[in-house]
């Protein structure tokens, strides 16, 4: 068998996170800044499992990304919820729209 | 560093803070659900502040037993949980902090309770019995997926709380900015820490400090990949404790969130983020100031945190016209004065901050109860303008403010500058060039703070009213108002034995 090593796993998930820090930086919609905080979560995930992996002697790291996915969850409906709240009274999901607080 | 740790069962004996807490969070919601009318709210705030003592006074017990040297420091679930005075000390803080917003939040009508149909009263102060259920976790934790997991215990609950006024675009907004912060804090975070499990291949922060220290001996500087992850997590927790890169969801979130709420926003959550830190840097990273005599990367990255925490809020402060958004700037500026006694990472540092996190408690409550009260009598209006001839029409809840101020500001004879005077006593008794620029720009930055709270103490005293009526405050916040304001008073005058009880308790964690 054929087995990919680490630092390919690494790559990927050091990708992947940038991918969503650059759409959280880029991006002024909320549902896209919560979509791509998902995306960072989950490179973390790729990360532990994959460290998890190598090391192999016990299962901490899977233990530890199952937890981030529960986490995360109760984190987006939580976040969806105030998305939902901000919509009703101003009839839009953008960022740059919320400008009610300023310096 | 602890010698034993408990197991499951063995542990829920030095558990009953927690237990005190969760059975009251149970009692809250079947309250809610049998009772109605007047009775309901008094019920609940019977309950939740007999939960929150009880849990305070077993603290208090569990420390007391430790001071005498009847029981050990130790691990609790397997090495999840840390029983020692530090967190005892940190447990009590919260117990009493909750207890004061609760009496503040109970007559407001911004939480619900207040209100003729008391809408969401029962879920205001649940939410808040498991935001210092979630507090206390963080304090204990001692292992990284602990501190995670009660670090979101804390913040999906604040993003609730911060968003409570359901029909306010600012509540709504403050609390997007707060969602999306915080999941990317968040995001950040557990990057590093992913990374510090691939090298240690641990979760226990003791075992973190052994493999750093090891590689950080082997290769003579600390590796660049540690330093990667440790930063990270910093990210993590500087956003709890509102430091400078992290800190531009605090002003608004602060403005937008019920007055209560931001009270405790800026007391609890921040003194937890500062326990965190201590105790990872303390027992997971090992930091000293200096390695091999030259001055190590957490020194450099912590200072550089702390100035710019500092100058940014302080700066930012000055034109505020609301004033709940000038106590949030001045909230940032005070996280980057502790942010200074962390630099040191020594036993005196951490003494340092302990007893500024209580001074602060103190002043920045009776701070953000004195705006309630204000802005209750002026139809919710927040600014500075309404402060205007305070003096006269309310003399006593005026010079309570002033006090306040002053000592958020850190003049004698106040709390607030035997805080100060510690935190830059910590950083001068270690030495050296770093620490002497810390401590100047420290003190350069609290002379900067006198103006913007200056402002305030003008308007209520030099400033003619626009409403001469006389302002009258509720019975239950003056009592709370003076509570708070007498011993920011009393310590700046007589502060020796709690410093020393916070001494004799930091010391025999060790």
């Amino acid at each position: 068998m054929i087995s990919i090593p680490l630092e390919h796993y690494l790559v990927v998930a050091a990708v992947i996170f940038a991918i969503g820090a650059c759409g959280f930086l880029a991006r002024r919609n909320a549902l896209v800044a919560l979509m791509s905080i998902e995306l960072m979560l989950n490179a973390v995930n790729v990360t532990l499992v994959a460290f998890n992996r190598w090391h192999g002697d016990n299962h901490t790291g899977q233990m530890f990304a199952f937890f981030i996915i529960a986490v995360a969850a109760a984190e987006a409906a939580v976040g969806l919820a105030i998305v939902l709240a901000l919509f009703r009274l101003k009839k839009s999901v953008r960022t740059d729209t919320a400008d009610l607080l300023k310096n | 560093m602890n010698s034993f740790s408990l197991d499951n069962l063995q542990s829920l004996t030095w558990f009953f803070p927690e237990i005190a807490i969760t059975v009251g969070v149970i009692a809250v919601i079947i309250w809610d659900l049998i009772s109605a009318g007047l009775n309901r709210i008094r019920g609940i705030v019977v309950i939740t502040l007999a939960s929150l003592l009880t849990s305070g006074f077993l603290s208090l017990a569990y420390l007391m037993r430790q001071l005498a040297g009847l029981t050990p420091s130790m691990s609790l679930f397997g090495g999840l949980l840390a029983f020692d005075p530090f967190s005892h000390l940190f447990r009590m803080l919260f117990a009493f902090v909750a207890a004061i917003v609760i009496v503040f939040a109970s007559p407001s009508s911004e939480t619900g309770a207040g209100t003729r149909k008391r809408r969401g009263a029962g879920e205001f102060f649940t939410l808040l019995l498991i935001i210092t259920l979630g507090l206390n976790l963080m304090v204990m934790s001692r292992n990284l997926l602990m501190i995670y997991l009660s670090l979101e215990v804390v913040s999906v609950i604040s993003f609730v709380m911060a968003g409570f006024k359901i029909d306010n675009r600012k509540s709504a907004e403050g609390a997007l900015k707060y969602v999306i912060f915080g999941g990317m804090a968040s995001g950040i975070m557990l990057y590093g820490m992913s990374w510090l499990f691939g090298i240690s291949q641990s979760l226990d922060i003791g075992e973190i400090g052994n493999q750093i220290a090891m590689a950080t001996a082997q290769n003579g500087r600390v590796p660049l990949v540690i330093l990667l992850g440790v930063v990270c997590m910093l990210g993590g927790l500087g956003y709890k404790i509102s430091a400078a890169p992290f800190h531009m969801w605090t002003p608004d979130v602060y403005e937008g969130a019920p007055t209560s709420i931001t009270a405790f926003l800026s007391v609890g959550p921040k003194a937890a983020g500062f326990a965190v830190l201590i105790r990872f840097f303390e027992e997971g990273v090992k930091a000293t100031t200096h390695y091999d005599g030259r001055l190590t990367p957490w020194a450099m990255i912590a200072g550089l945190i702390a100035m710019a925490t500092m100058t940014v809020g302080n700066f930012t402060a000055l034109h505020q016209s609301n004033i709940k958004r000038m106590l949030a700037f001045s909230s940032i500026a005070h996280a980057g004065y502790m942010l200074l006694g962390f630099c040191v990472f020594d036993q005196q540092g951490k003494q340092a901050i302990m007893f500024y996190l209580l001074t602060y408690a103190l002043m920045n409550l009776g701070a953000f109860l004195v705006v309630a009260a204000v802005a209750e009598r002026n139809g919710g209006n927040e600014d500075i303008a309404t402060y205007n001839g305070l003096g006269s029409r309310s003399p006593v809840l005026a010079i309570m403010m002033a006090i306040f101020l002053f000592s958020l500001t850190g003049l004698p004879p106040f709390a607030g500058f035997i805080g100060k005077f510690y935190i830059f006593a910590s950083l001068l008794h270690v030495g050296g060039r770093w620490n002497w620029i810390l401590a100047t720009v420290g003190v350069l930055n609290s002379v900067v703070s006198l103006f913007y709270y200056a402002r305030v103490v003008r308007a209520m005293y030099l400033t003619k009213p626009d409403d001469k009526r006389a302002l009258t405050v509720r019975v239950s916040w003056g009592t709370t108002i003076v509570a708070l304001a007498v011993p920011t008073l009393a310590l700046g005058i007589y502060w020796a034995p709690i410093y020393d009880f916070m001494t004799a308790s930091l010391l025999i964690g060790r």
